[in-house]
């Protein structure tokens, strides 16, 4: 008998390593594998022609953050990187709270809609995926630069005398942004808030909460963990973003994106690259760990 | 004295291919400190009467007033109607007492006051050592208590109740619907209570309005709505019912006398244009076994149910309907009649009851 089931749940394990395995693979593969691959090459040497020469260093790293000036060899914090840190930074927060106040209300609108419409609410927002980064980058460049659809139409009707400039901006940055990176936001909360029971809605405006007061007290604790994972699957690839910034920030408004490719590219300095990459790593931890902490304690407290 | 609700031509109809009439053209009034029930199948438009009266839904067309003021264009959080949900609704992200004082958080009440009501309302629904529980850490039954002390603590003049009890067990219902009747008596407040268990809505109500179809058939207290059912629905979905033809023969006075399909003749009280063929109703327990000679109608004894308080004889008429008896046992009772023997069948004049059709 307990032979009988101790075989079992032997089997029952073995099972599980064997599905597990595939997924296993591919994450030694394809994301350990890399990852430890470039942490090996922030310590090493860059090669003349790009590539690394297998020597220990710790330049690298070193660069990240300082500098030593070119005239007197003092030491100094890296201005150029640690500006390109913040401003990525910044930019992908930005987007992230963009995203989150334009896809809160398109979640709810969707979500309240009558079942057989959904779909294709869901449809229109998830067409956009269809097509190609670049393109739809490109689409909105064409939208907002000076001689774009928006500078010609005001021009043409005398609202303005010179094209605005839109492009090459933070705000085309993040405008670009906002447009790739909103079905992210859209989906999760959708599919919290499609869960969400709105007999409960009900409830509050029985108990006298306002249509307010229902949204903060009823809805958005409910809804919480679908903002939650928006936020995170928005902020994440905006703080790596590369073709964006690159398009839209025409070379002047580097992110940390550019300045890895830089590395790799023009640079020829992989290790620095490598060792940027880990960095940017590192904050997109620290600053998920830092949401998940404060966005967790509310919860505690609201019970 | 002004009514808690008035409706007048009140009528709500759902947009959609075709549309849906759910309540066509209802009034009805409801007296302040007053358990009403509205009672009826699924899909008679009561759960739209409730949620026209809560604000949830905006009548079609019709006046809805509540203690004399127009209610109709208020929304939910500005009327003094509190609700309890049939699934209870209770917030899951809130313990027991906030849900409880999340009524009087939004009147915007003090905290000492809003403290003092809940301790009050966990009180009275037996649920202070809960205080602190999650929602979803308590029973079904608890639920139900914290729904109601929630709906309760804001003080509402009308508390709607919309089959609260549906989902709770045998033994746990029937005790709650004592507590809700002493609840409402006790605190003065207007009940709106629906529900489609007939049993449940006789228990409690002090009137009850039966519904079918989008339509009121008949408002009365529970005796009157047994007793005097106004037409062939209400008969026969409260309480089991003989259905039996007759034909008006001749008016005496306030009695109308009828012929049954026996050939006899009986005297009912019966609405002035009772004429021709009418259908009259026998509550099972009204009738009792009688000899074939002196029973107003005869039949053959088919089948005898015993039912632990009750037996139910069933007598075929011979005619294609059968008639049910329903006879109380006691101890000392012979066991009189057995299946296949013809027996005769005799009751009241007052309890047969012409319906209207």
């Amino acid at each position: 008998m307990t032979d009988l089931s101790q075989n079992a749940a032997r089997r029952a394990i073995k099972t599980r390593w064997m599905l597990l395995a595939p997924a296993l693979i591919i994450l030694a593969f394809a994301a350990s594998g890399p990852l430890l691959i470039t942490l090996v090459y922030s310590f090493l040497t860059p090669g003349d022609y790009g590539g690394v020469v297998w020597d220990f260093s710790t330049d690298a790293w070193f660069n990240v953050f300082l500098q030593r000036d070119i005239f007197d060899d003092t030491l100094g914090w890296s201005d150029a990187h640690l500006s390109i840190f913040w401003r990525s930074v910044k930019l992908s927060l930005l987007t992230t709270l963009a995203c989150l106040v334009f896809g809160f209300p398109t979640a709810y609108f969707i979500a309240t809609r009558p079942k057989q419409h959904r779909d294709l609410w869901m449809l229109l927002i998830i067409i956009p995926f269809w097509t190609n980064l670049l393109i739809r980058t490109f689409a909105i460049l064409e939208l907002i630069r000076n001689e774009g659809t928006i500078n010609t139409i005001l021009i043409a009707l005398g609202i303005i005398d010179e094209p605005i400039q839109m492009l090459f901006t933070e705000f085309s940055i993040i405008l670009g942004m906002v447009y790739v990176y909103l079905p992210l936001m859209v989906l999760p909360i959708y599919a919290s808030m499609e869960r969400l029971d709105f007999r409960l809605v009900e409830a509050g405006y029985d108990l006298y909460a306002t249509r307010f007061q229902v949204l903060r007290r009823v809805i958005l604790p409910l809804v919480k963990p679908g903002v939650i994972a928006g936020s995170i699957l928005v902020f994440v690839p905006s703080l790596g973003a590369y073709v964006t910034p690159r398009v839209m920030g025409g070379g002047n408004q580097l992110m940390i994106g550019n300045l890895i490719e830089l590395q790799f590219g023009q640079g020829r300095n992989w290790p620095l690259g490598a060792a940027l990459s880990i960095t940017l790593l590192a904050i997109v931890m620290v600053a998920l760990l830092a949401y998940v902490r404060v966005a967790g304690k509310e919860e505690v407290q609201h019970g | 004295m002004t009514k808690a609700i008035k409706a007048q031509s009140l009528r709500k109809v759902y947009n959609g291919n075709p549309p849906v009439e759910a309540l066509g053209s209802v009034d009805i009034e409801i007296e302040d400190n007053e358990f009403f029930t509205l009672l009826g199948p699924s899909g008679c438009g009561k759960t739209t009467l409730l949620r026209l009266i809560a604000g949830f839904e905006h009548p079609t067309s019709g006046r809805l007033e509540m203690f004399g003021e127009p209610l109709q264009d208020l929304p939910p959080y500005k009327r003094q109607i509190n609700t309890v949900f049939q699934n209870y609704a209770l917030f899951p992200h809130m313990t027991v007492a906030e849900n409880i004082g999340f009524g009087m958080e939004m009147l915007g009440k003090p905290k000492s006051e809003i403290k003092a009501t809940v301790d009050e309302m966990m009180d009275l629904v037996q649920m202070s050592e809960m205080a602190d529980r999650q929602t979803s850490q308590i029973s079904g039954g608890q639920q139900q208590r914290v729904a109601l002390a929630r709906a309760l603590a804001p003080r509402p003049r009308i508390l709607l109740l919309d089959e609260p009890l549906s989902a709770l067990d045998f033994k746990l219902r029937k005790s709650m619907q004592l507590e809700l009747k002493r609840l409402q008596t006790e605190t003065g407040i207007t009940f709106i209570f629906v529900t489609h268990d007939q049993e449940e809505a006789l228990t409690m109500s002090d009137r009850i309005a039966v519904m079918s179809n989008g339509a009121i058939r008949q408002i009365g207290g529970p005796r009157d709505i047994y007793d005097h059912p106004a037409d062939r629905f209400v008969a026969d979905f409260i309480g089991d019912t003989n259905f039996l033809d007759a034909d008006v023969v001749g008016k005496d006075g306030d009695l109308t006398a009828l012929r049954l399909t026996s050939g006899k003749t009986i005297t009912a009280s019966a609405h002035d244009d009772a004429t021709g063929r009418v259908t009259l109703a026998v509550r099972p327990e009204h009738a009792q076994l009688a000899t074939s000679d002196e029973g107003l109608l005869t039949g053959q004894l088919r089948e005898v149910v015993y039912f632990g308080t009750d037996t139910h004889l069933h007598v075929d008429l011979g005619d294609g309907t059968t008639f049910v008896l329903r006879q109380q046992n006691s101890p000392d009772m012979p066991a009189n009649a057995t299946a296949g023997s013809t027996v005769g069948i005799t009751f009241p004049p007052a309890a047969a009851q012409v319906l209207r059709d």
